[in-house]
């Protein structure tokens, strides 16, 4: 791949055309993504798939009207073309084009130290059926193994009329493990991750087998499973992928663009007790080889480590670079987009809760009775009411201190500042878990993370009588 | 003939001896405006186009596909494409039912999909659509704080496939909609209402209806409370409807059922359903948003009943999973736009409907939940298992009248149950964006789960 993306000039022309009818911001990003990915279903290799895409999206800010067209020509003319479309909000100004003054590109390195291109597929094919039969090992109730192994190597270069000029290029590896149990009761499913904003070091033998062995001992717990129960409980949530309850319960709800549309149950509540005192909560795309790490957001902005809740207190919130201009801040370095064919938004990077120091078997010992979750799916939330979801795809009962019977698939529900606040311990077995990020149609991939805890209520939405 | 085609013609020509080339290529042109406070906030003018190739060599044990795609439509990217392909499908595993689709006899439908007025309408036109949209919640009601988002957004599509098998197909789609979200307010409380509408071009809009909805649905869930659990019947909208046929349908594709990954794999014959319960996937019924005339493979989409009173009847499949189940693609082939491989689903689910109106299955259900809106479909759905439990707004049902609303609660049952449940159908069967329709369903049975 070419390093110079673009020339700088082009760039600089493109800008000053998109300026060229008052526009009062403009900016060009261009990108290059290659993407491979690989399916093994049932042992049999399929789908090997390779893709590639590039192009430009230009956006053009009058007032608090954005422009935004995109191309994949970049050619002078192309760039020129879609600057145009972009510039036509600007309905009343003129004065030409503009004269746009670059610095140096500051460009930054990939950190991947085996880059996908140079893996054999071959090599590829071998990983992944060394994780079939690692799940298969399991027993012989597994009978479907799925395994999923995708990377993409992502290269862009931002500009705009400010004179910002700044490159990044993105390796992310991920790797999937679904398997299907067959007992009396049914099918049941068990499913592990394994990604990285990484090269291919990301994946070893041990941890592809590990996530296989994971993923076919849920499936076959799960064939016990009962259905789980209706009601208020008591939940404990494992380290990990329990993070995503905060992402769903107020990480949504923290990003600017909900805050200054007045449209979050958070708005207006900076320096308020939001959450337990138990509850640090930080937003960090500094987290160097994390799902959600970055080094610039995909608006230039160097990632950064944003404390969102201290000790309970709500310190701030996510921002962009058009959401930080209308406070006459700084951006937060939480302007993300799914490719150059989208607009960028407030999105979360890596969000975590802070360890505490409780023993997380202590936790457990000491919950007379309620639910274990070991592993959530995904969740859902209405910002403007605060009412979330999220779905447990391993769980347990908790009896007399103990994890006894495993449980079926359910969503949990809560509202966010309520549930916030009942946050009652906190351990200090911190993990971090791979997700994608959905919101107004874009995906981004996103890391979640926090030890394993305890909220002495929430609403568990099963099926059992 | 379209120059798409003419375009994937092309580049079948560098078939090499003893390998196949299938070429999906798609175009598009899109339009979309966001209204705040009166004013455009954003303004999105794009024209896109990729290619999808696949590539299949037969050996002894049977095919092996590689596939490739790019976003544009140069030579190099082609070039590029070609060559991936080919080396990828060398690192498939042999598999005797992997082929592309050869014509089957089966003639296409003549449908109206398009319609010139997306592209002669002018963006002004189309700003003022968002605009008022966004003015008509605003001052419809005194309770609405806030519109958090007013949307118009339109495309024209086109696409063609074509393979060294025989396959030609090419064909367009146009569409608009618009969308918006209302908060509510009523001493300190927010709600919020989604409405829309959709059509082939802009003038087949109802702004007003959008509107309203929004409205109504915001202000009526003020109040709202979350119940004690309990076991009920359910009453889902036609929105709410049409999400669970789509689940339902994804558990009716071929695909899920020869990998065994359906509840109704190996029940064909069987009421899996009451018998009131007549469910078709018809891409050829062009009320439909999502009608076509091919499928992703370039076979005719044809009409598919697939539960008929109660009884399962059949599946939907593509090439491959139908040859995996021994039988014929039903034209059923979908793909995830330029980077997807094909594979079976529906496109144009319709329950058939019933004879009862809304306030009629009201008046029968006597005391229930009504079903507005869903979140957490992704996280509570498993399709495998079939264990089900969403989020859910809505409404108590109290002696045969709407009653007070409720919030942060969860519906939950199995999908097979729920067939087997299913009450009521009514008669007010409403075409919605996505792969279904929907109407009135009352579930019996259904966990509540609240405080």
């Amino acid at each position: 791949m070419n390093s110079t993306l673009i020339e700088q000039d082009v760039l600089a022309r493109a800008l000053g055309e998109a300026m060229a009818r008052g526009g009062e911001f403009a900016e060009v990003f261009v990108e290059d993504r290659t993407t491979s990915s690989a399916m093994l279903d049932q042992r049999r290799v399929e789908q090997l798939s390779s893709g590639h895409d590039r192009g430009a999206g230009i956006r053009v800010v009058v007032g608090d009207t954005t422009g935004f067209a995109h191309t994949a020509d970049l050619t002078e003319s192309g760039l020129v073309a879609a600057a145009r479309a972009a510039a036509a909000v600007a309905r009343d100004g003129g004065g030409g084009v503009r004269e746009i003054a670059l610095g140096p590109l500051h460009d930054n390195p990939s950190r991947a130290t085996i880059l996908p291109g140079d893996v054999d597929k071959a090599r590829k094919i071998e990983l992944m059926n060394h994780a079939d039969d690692a799940a298969r090992s399991e027993g012989s109730s597994i009978t479907q193994v799925q395994v999923a192994l995708g990377d993409s190597t992502r290269h862009f270069v931002v500009a705009n009329s400010d004179g910002l000029f700044a490159g990044d290029h993105q390796v992310r590896t991920r790797f999937n493990v679904s398997c299907i149990a067959t007992g009396d009761t049914g099918m049941q499913t068990g499913y592990r991750p394994i990604a990285g904003t990484r090269g291919f070091e990301l994946l070893s033998a041990e941890a592809v087998a590990d996530a296989a062995r994971g993923a076919a001992r849920q499936a076959i717990t799960k064939l016990d499973a009962r259905p789980a129960p209706s009601g208020d409980l008591p939940v404990v949530l494992a380290g990990g992928s329990g993070g995503i309850l905060f992402h769903e319960a107020c990480g949504h709800g923290l990003e600017a663009d909900a805050i200054l549309k007045q449209a979050s149950v958070y708005a207006g509540k900076v320096g308020q007790l939001v959450a337990s005192p138990l509850v640090t909560l930080v937003d960090d795309g500094t987290v160097e080889g994390e799902w959600g790490y970055l080094a610039i957001d995909d608006e230039g902005r160097p990632g950064a480590r944003n404390v969102l809740i201290e000790n309970g207190i709500l310190t701030d919130y996510m921002w962009d670079y058009l959401r930080s201009r209308k406070e006459g801040r700084v951006s937060s370095g939480n302007g993300r987009r799914q490719s150059y064919q989208h607009l960028p938004m407030v999105r979360m990077t890596n969000t975590y809760l802070l360890e505490g120091d409780s023993d997380a078997d202590e936790i457990v010992a000491q919950t007379p009775y309620g639910v274990y979750v070991a592993q959530l799916g995904g969740g859902q939330v209405n910002t403007a009411t605060g009412d979330f979801v999220f779905g447990m795809t391993a769980a347990f009962m908790i009896e007399d201190g103990k994890i006894t019977a495993p449980l079926r698939d359910c969503n949990l529900i809560g509202n966010g500042p309520d549930v916030l606040q009942r946050v009652d311990a906190v351990a200090s077995d911190f993990s971090m878990t791979p997700g994608t990020c959905g919101k107004n149609g874009q995906s981004v991939p996103v890391g979640t993370g926090q030890a394993t805890m305890r909220l002495t209520r929430v609403t568990i939405g099963g099926a059992a009588a | 003939m379209s120059q798409l085609l003419e375009l994937a013609e092309r580049i079948l020509e560098s078939a090499h001896g003893g390998e196949e080339i299938e070429v999906y290529v798609a175009s598009g042109v899109d339009t979309e405006v966001q209204s705040y406070q009166g004013e455009v906030e954003e303004l999105t003018t794009a024209t896109s186009n990729g290619f999808g190739i696949r590539i299949l060599n037969d050996g002894a044990g049977g095919a092996r596909v590689g596939t490739a795609w790019a976003g544009s439509l140069d030579d190099e990217a082609i070039e590029n494409a070609l060559r991936e392909a080919r080396d990828n499908a060398t690192f498939a595993t042999e598999d005797e039912f992997v082929a592309f689709a050869r014509p089957d006899g089966v003639a296409a439908v003549s449908l109206t999909l398009t319609d010139d007025a997306v592209a002669s309408t002018s963006l002004d036109e189309k700003i003022a659509m968002a605009i008022e949209l966004e003015r008509l919640v605003r001052s419809g009601d005194p309770r609405i704080r806030q519109v958090d988002s007013a949307n118009y957004s339109d495309y024209v599509a086109e696409a063609a496939i074509a393979s060294t098998t025989g396959i030609r197909a090419s064909y367009a789609r146009t569409g608009a909609y618009v969308s918006v979200e209302a908060i509510a307010n009523d001493g300190g409380e927010d709600q919020t209402g989604w409405g829309l509408s959709a059509g082939r071009a802009p003038g087949d809009l109802d702004i007003e209806r959008a509107a309203a909805d929004a409205i109504r649905r915001a202000t009526r869930m003020l109040g709202a409370v979350k119940p004690k659990s309990f076991k009920c019947t359910a009453v889902f909208d036609p929105r709410t409807a049409a999400t669970l046929f789509s689940i339902i349908g994804g558990a009716l594709s071929g695909e899920a059922v020869v990998r065994g990954r359906s509840f109704f794999a190996n029940r064909v014959g069987e009421m899996v359903a009451v018998p009131s319960f007549t469910l078709l996937d018809d891409p050829t019924d062009s009320r439909h948003f999502s009608a076509s005339v091919y499928d992703a493979e370039g076979l005719a989409c044809r009409r598919n009943v697939l539960i008929e009173k109660g009884e399962l009847k059949a599946f939907v499949y593509d090439t491959v999973s139908a040859r995996r189940a021994g039988t014929a693609s039903t034209g059923s082939a979908v793909r995830g736009g330029i980077a997807g491989s094909p594979s079976a689903g529906c496109r144009a689910l319709q329950l058939a409907p019933g004879d009862i109106d809304q306030a009629e299955i009201f008046r029968r259900v006597g005391n229930g939940v009504f079903v507005e809106s869903l979140i957490g479909v992704h996280s509570g759905v498993n399709p495998v298992s079939g264990d089900f439990s969403v989020g859910v707004t809505g409404l108590m049902i109290r002696d045969g009248q709407l009653a007070e609303p409720v919030r942060e609660i969860t519906v939950a049952s199995t999908l097979q149950r729920m067939l087997l449940d299913v009450a009521y159908v009514g008669s007010d069967l409403e075409w919605l964006p996505g792969s279904a329709a929907g109407q009135t369903v009352a579930i019996d049975n259904i966990a509540v789960s609240g405080v």
